[in-house]
């Protein structure tokens, strides 16, 4: 029993955390959300050449071959960061769904360019039909009816949604199968997609860990900074209690999304269980820290001026993308009950 | 990182599922809070010693089989699932000891490890004061020099089952001089001893849990100080953080209320309705995700981190949770959850109704949860204390 990261992990964390820092700093965010730039494609060229964006395709396409579990950390930073743009999609679930189910002739064309971070994924579950970053992303993956479809943007319809986030970049999408979106059949496919949703709420849940986080170190910040009766507002017992609160939401949730990590990586027995735990904890800390710092911040927090707002609009959407707590109470609940 | 049990582990695990099946009593014993279940426990706690079982962690020499914190945690997750007694030695073995093994001599080690750990000599707390609980610092209970050691005069309350034990240990002003927590000195007591008066208060539930403890001019020698003369506080903290940390509450206790708790949702399934089943789902994963939690705590601590003010993150935590659940097992029962202990028609022979009102005391004691609270902002936070 070793419920702790590598020195490895810790470093590429690190290296992630540098490079966000440096290239999806809040006014990146910000541009997105003003349409003024795509998906911060600085950050994400940085990632591909660090090798983040490639990490879970195999070493025959470029990547390094990684687990569920060596992706929260570096998600998590994502998430930290507020990063526009389909990480989630197209590094956790799009690269491995591809190279499990993808035809050559599919692989050739995308798998090699997205660990390179030259395409984009975006992915489809089936009754999911809003998809995120449909937009700006250059393929898609879905499933249908059984099948499994991995579809050029260009050759679906793709119709703008507009999400309280706007840096989601939501549309809703449609294609007509043809002969080469196919997938392979022979593979388990359906097994496959659903690992993949298993996933995408693993990663969605690290960086709503890390969406806390941020949320937190805002509030406290400025209950530090922020004056009133001659004394900081974080100096009040109500403030201190109320970020105390948050910090307890944050910090249960995290070693629970660690905890799925590993038991997917590992293939652990009942997996499924650990993953909905982490999704309901993520998506409850976030929400929670959300309402925290927008109240320590009081007016300014309820403006659009101040960065909080993307955080918090990112939270409200993550929490509920992927399984809301209902779905994944209720896999608890037949689990256990 | 790998959460798999290692084969020593699993070993060690079958090892105490085997001895406690065969060994635990068949029939809950008296609660531990009463003098006469108090003694009965004793009982218990000499059996658990004597087979190698009261303080798994602690070194050969002292009575321990010298376990790592996770086979430790192994023993606890058995401990509660086989439904064992409570621990009435755990002021001693799980709060003072963890003092001891840091701050004590050897001659103290070797003289008071192994009675407290068979449970031969007991030990309560002597921290609150009439007019000092949240704000220890301000205490008033005096340690007056005199020859070949110490002269205590003072009162001290809310002392668990010291209307029982044989002995205390508490924090006693050393240095007049000095104020707040400077010149304060961690003491060792006898509770039956010329000048001690002790009186048992009866606690929430009725049992004499408590006791308030009258110290005049009572004579202590100098090996019955740790950690130093005037350096009390720092001892002091030691204790409250294995109190607030997992030393006191591990996750097997939580884990097996919540087995409990579902359980009783069945056996009162024609009860049930969807925000109930929702309120023991919650008590399942908070169980789950705390045993998470504390193995990430435990790797840390095995890797020699000091864990400090995160203490109060996890005592906030498993003290609500503790209340919530017996909320929720209480909500289940319904208009029968008024039947106490000793009822003919009481479900469970009333433990719902005594466990809750124990759990209601968690977030009173070792630190209320506001103090914890203020911990967590002004030592994690860093926010500004004035």
């Amino acid at each position: 029993m070793r419920f702790a990261f590598t020195d490895d992990q810790k470093m590429l964390r690190d290296t992630v955390r540098e490079v966000l820092q440096r290239e999806c700093a809040p006014e990146i965010v910000r541009a997105v959300w003003e349409g003024r730039a795509d998906g911060a494609r600085t950050a994400w060229n940085t990632l591909a050449e660090t090798g983040v964006i490639g990490m879970t395709a195999s070493e025959e396409f470029g990547g390094m071959g990684m687990s569920e579990l060596d992706l929260l950390l570096p998600l998590e930073e994502t998430g930290y960061a507020a990063m526009p743009g389909p990480i989630v999609d197209t590094v956790a679930v799009g690269i491995p769904l591809l190279e499990a189910a993808g035809t050559d002739a599919q692989k050739e064309r995308w798998l090699g360019p997205a660990a390179a971070g030259e395409v984009r994924i975006a992915v489809s579950f089936e009754g999911r039909g809003i998809v995120p970053h449909a937009a700006s992303a250059d393929v898609l993956i879905a499933d249908r009816a059984g099948a499994a479809y991995c579809v050029p943007i260009d050759e679906a319809s793709v119709h703008p949604e507009r999400s309280v986030d706007r840096a989601r970049e939501l549309g809703s999408v449609s294609f007509e199968p043809a002969p080469s979106h196919r997938m392979r059949e022979d593979v388990g496919t359906l097994g496959l997609f659903a690992l993949g949703r298993e996933r995408a709420a693993l990663a969605t849940a690290a960086q709503l860990v890390g969406l806390s986080r941020r949320m937190l170190d805002m509030a406290v910040l400025y209950a530090k900074d922020r004056e009133q009766f001659g004394k900081p507002i974080g100096a009040q017992q109500a403030i201190k209690h109320r970020l105390a609160n948050a910090l307890i939401e944050q910090e249960f949730a995290r070693p629970t999304v660690y905890r799925a990590g590993w038991s997917m990586a590992t293939s652990a027995r009942d997996a499924e269980v650990d993953v909905s735990l982490a999704k309901i904890y993520a998506g409850q800390a976030a929400n929670f820290v959300a309402k925290a710092a927008l109240q320590v911040h009081g007016a300014i927090g309820y403006t659009i001026e101040c960065d909080l707002h993307m955080w918090m609009k990112r939270a409200w959407a993550l929490a509920a993308a992927h399984g809301d707590s209902a779905f994944h109470r209720e896999r608890i609940g037949r689990h256990i009950l | 990182m790998d959460l798999s049990f290692t084969d020593s582990e699993n070993v060690f695990r079958d090892e105490c599922r085997s001895w406690l099946e065969a060994n635990v009593p068949p029939r809950a014993l008296p609660s531990g809070d009463t003098k006469e279940g108090f003694s009965l426990h004793l009982r218990w706690e000499h059996k658990l010693f004597d087979a190698g079982w009261a303080a798994v962690s602690w070194p050969k020499e002292y009575g321990g089989r010298e376990a790592t914190l996770f086979e430790w945690l192994i023993f606890e997750e058995e401990y509660y699932r086989v439904g064992a007694p409570s621990r009435v030695t755990q002021n001693g073995i799980f709060l003072l000891a963890p003092t001891l093994f840091e701050f004590g001599t050897d001659e103290q080690k070797d003289r008071i490890l192994r009675p407290m750990a068979r449970g031969d000599v007991t030990w309560g707390q002597a921290w609150s004061e009439p007019n000092a609980g949240s704000d220890l610092a301000s205490l008033k209970s005096t340690a007056r020099r005199v020859d070949g050691g110490w002269r205590l005069t003072g009162q001290k309350t809310w002392s668990t089952r010291a209307a029982f034990c044989d002995m205390a240990y508490g924090l006693f002003r050393t240095d007049p001089e000095q104020t707040r927590h400077r010149g304060l000195t961690y003491f060792m007591f006898p509770l039956h001893s010329e000048g001690v008066t002790v009186r048992g208060v009866d606690r929430l539930d009725g049992d004499e849990g408590f006791a308030e403890i009258f110290l005049d001019d009572v004579f202590v020698p100098d090996d019955e100080i740790l950690g130093g003369v005037n350096q009390g506080w720092k001892v002091a903290m030691a204790t409250t953080s294995s109190e607030r940390g997992l030393s006191l509450r591990s996750p097997g206790r939580f884990m097996a209320t919540a087995s409990r708790l579902i359980d009783l949702y069945h056996r009162f399934r024609d009860r049930s309705d969807p925000v109930l089943r929702d309120r023991v789902i919650q008590a399942w994963m908070d169980a789950q995700v705390y045993r998470w939690f504390t193995f990430q705590t435990v790797t840390r601590m095995s890797n020699g981190e000091e864990i400090g003010p995160d203490s109060s993150v996890n005592k906030v935590f498993w003290s609500e949770m503790d209340v919530r659940t017996h909320e929720t097992a209480l909500a289940i029962i319904g208009d029968a959850l008024e039947l106490d202990e000793g009822s003919p028609s009481a479900v469970d022979a009333g433990d719902w109704i005594k466990g809750f009102q124990f759990a209601l005391a968690g977030p009173i004691y070792a630190g209320t949860n506001e103090i914890q609270r203020n911990i967590i902002a002004e030592r994690v936070l860093g926010l500004p204390r004035k």
